[in-house]
């Protein structure tokens, strides 16, 4: 994790110590990765479809074996604690895995029976969690018969019944309708609040961008970036904002001190690069006698970072493939 | 006492599942069985008269009920537990710290619970057909619990192999099923020429059969201590080779 946190030496929920799969088919999924979570943090995990993430979340939960390295939860050896390890951790896979055919309830109290739970405390906890999840109404339901966005807070209803001191969340939000997955963050951000560890992977970046502290890059099973948020997003050395005009552009009102595109009469694109603030920017407006209606990002500021890193990586590949000495 | 928490969450969910589509779990053995006992031993085992010193509906009778217990402690392991492979939520149990010996005992108490279950009922309705005076209580039930523990593994052991539900099928059909009715259900092995009568020795089901016969009319092709014995040995190597299995990740571990 970051650098500036080594002194204090937080206490980590998570700690991989070059960690590498290589699957019977000798595809490389993670090629020695090194990752520490800090206790209480909200961490996102990211990367293109087949970078390692969801590999890395089957070894954390004991679904995939992994070939060699090191994972310590809460200061817990997996290949040692492992039953240790499995009960601080909760899961909610990026698949549905809910038995269709038992009802909401009792999804959820099977679950907490696996982790020790008894029975008469299980169905309390059980109905804790579907309460928080607004479930509660719907539990003599069976899950097959529920909506996208239910299932979807039914297995984090599952997840967080033998309350795990790190949750992991592989795309919980994933076809889930902006509503219900807004409703989901807020209550993501509550339990983060009450001090369960969150690891996010997601591929909506604005929700990570929104909810989490630090964040991690990954792509073709190595780790590309690994920082504090707000860190990684001032990597960005410039931002694209469009700007939605009252009156068209004429050749007499010009934009000075700033690269920008006409995208149709009323919008135009303006790139502003690091050392350049946005007072400067309002003022050559004025200036120029522009009046801006609204103003808004063109591309999300991880989105951004997120694709640079992996187009560098897949212009680095190419090179490799094609010819070290053509530009590509 | 987590495990044994988690032992009593997957043998209820099992029984549970068992009672809740009870039509395809309990109807379909009985009525099946209630033809054997119609077609083979009123109407045919009427001609055939005698069979080891007994009616032939009397032997017979203990030859269905442990057909039926195998059959179906096999079917509900194999189907219950590839059903949970094939929709994943067999991965509740194995990110939690469920350990590999509770989920084995825990899906072989569901398919006991459905082998002794439809069991119970063939003996119900073998008692329409038939006295059925049972001489060893203690023998004929812990054969039947045995061969039932053996059998549920057996249906674990398919489970973690098959990939498709064609999987399944295979081996209650081409392997168990013939094993199954050569094994002493309709006959005793002294009908058999030597040669053959050898041969069905190597046939773990003969024992099991012959085992519960013992136990209910008295009469045996085998050593009942033989019979034990090899029940035991079939028991502990399908323990060995699920917890194998299950520790190695096979079929259901990346």
């Amino acid at each position: 994790m970051a650098s500036s946190h080594a002194q204090s030496q937080p206490m980590h929920a998570l700690s991989i110590k070059n960690l590498s799969k290589t699957y019977s088919n000798g595809v490389v999924a993670l090629n020695g990765i090194d990752l520490d979570v800090e206790d209480g943090d909200f961490f996102a995990l990211l990367g293109p479809n087949g970078a390692g993430k969801t590999t890395v979340i089957g070894i954390l939960t004991s679904l995939i074996n992994r070939t060699s390295g090191e994972i310590t939860v809460f200061g817990h050896n997996l290949s040692v604690e492992r039953e240790v390890v499995k009960n601080c951790i909760g899961v909610v896979p990026q698949e549905l895995n809910l038995n269709q055919w038992d009802n909401v309830f009792n999804c959820v109290l099977h679950c907490a029976g696996f982790y020790g739970i008894p029975r008469k405390e299980a169905k309390v906890r059980t109905q804790q969690c579907l309460e928080e999840l607004q479930l509660w109404d719907r539990r003599t339901e069976t899950a097959r018969n529920l909506s996208g966005g239910m299932k979807r807070r039914l297995m984090i209803a599952r997840a967080l019944v033998h309350k795990p001191r790190l949750l992991i969340l592989d795309e919980p939000t994933a076809g889930v309708d902006i509503e219900i997955r807004r409703s989901m963050w807020d209550y993501l951000k509550h339990i983060n609040e009450m001090g369960t560890t969150i690891i996010l992977t997601t591929h909506y970046l604005e929700e990570a961008e929104n909810l989490c502290r630090h964040v991690g890059i990954i792509d073709a099973g190595r780790i590309v970036e690994n920082d504090h948020m707000s860190a990684v997003l001032r990597k960005l050395h410039q931002e694209m904002f469009v700007l939605s005009l009252k009156e068209p552009l004429s050749d007499q009102r010009k934009l000075k001190g700033f690269n920008y595109k006409e995208l149709n009469e009323t919008e135009i694109e303006v790139q502003v690069f690091h050392d350049q603030d946005l007072n400067t920017l309002f003022d050559a407006l004025s200036e120029a006698g522009i009046s801006v209606l609204s103003m808004r990002n063109k591309r999300n500021r991880l989105e951004e970072l997120f694709m640079r890193l992996v187009e560098r990586r897949e212009q680095e590949h190419i090179q490799k493939v094609i010819h070290p000495e053509i530009n590509v | 006492m987590q495990q044994f928490v988690a032992l009593k969450t997957i043998a209820r969910k099992e029984v549970v599942r068992i009672l809740r589509i009870w039509m395809q779990t309990i109807v379909p053995p009985v009525i099946t069985m209630s033809l054997y006992f119609i077609i083979f031993g009123n109407l045919i085992g009427r001609r055939v008269g005698e069979m080891g010193g007994f009616e032939y509906m009397q032997f017979m009778a203990p030859g269905l009920i442990m057909m039926s217990v195998i059959t179906n402690s096999y079917g509900n392991v194999v189907s219950s537990f590839f059903a949970a492979k094939f929709q994943r939520h067999l991965e509740e149990m194995l990110v939690a710290p469920v350990s590999n010996s509770v989920i084995i005992i825990g899906h072989m108490a569901g398919g006991v619970a459905r082998g002794l279950t439809v069991g119970a009922v063939v003996t119900v309705v073998a008692l329409f057909f038939t006295e059925v005076n049972v001489q060893h209580p203690l023998i004929a039930f812990s054969i039947l619990f045995l061969t039932s523990m053996v059998f549920s593994l057996g249906g674990m052991i398919n489970a973690i192999f098959a990939t498709k539900f064609d999987d399944i099928s295979i081996i209650p059909s081409f392997v168990l099923g013939p094993l199954t009715y050569l094994g002493g259900v309709f006959y005793t092995t002294a009908l058999l020429p030597d040669f053959w009568a050898k041969l069905s020795a190597l046939n773990p089901i003969l024992y099991m059969v012959n085992g519960f016969r013992y136990g209910v009319i008295g009469v045996s092709d085998i050593d009942i201590v033989t019979a034990y014995t090899i029940i035991i040995i079939f028991l502990l190597l399908g323990f060995a080779t699920c917890s194998f299995l299950l520790s190695r990740g096979i079929g259901i571990r990346e």
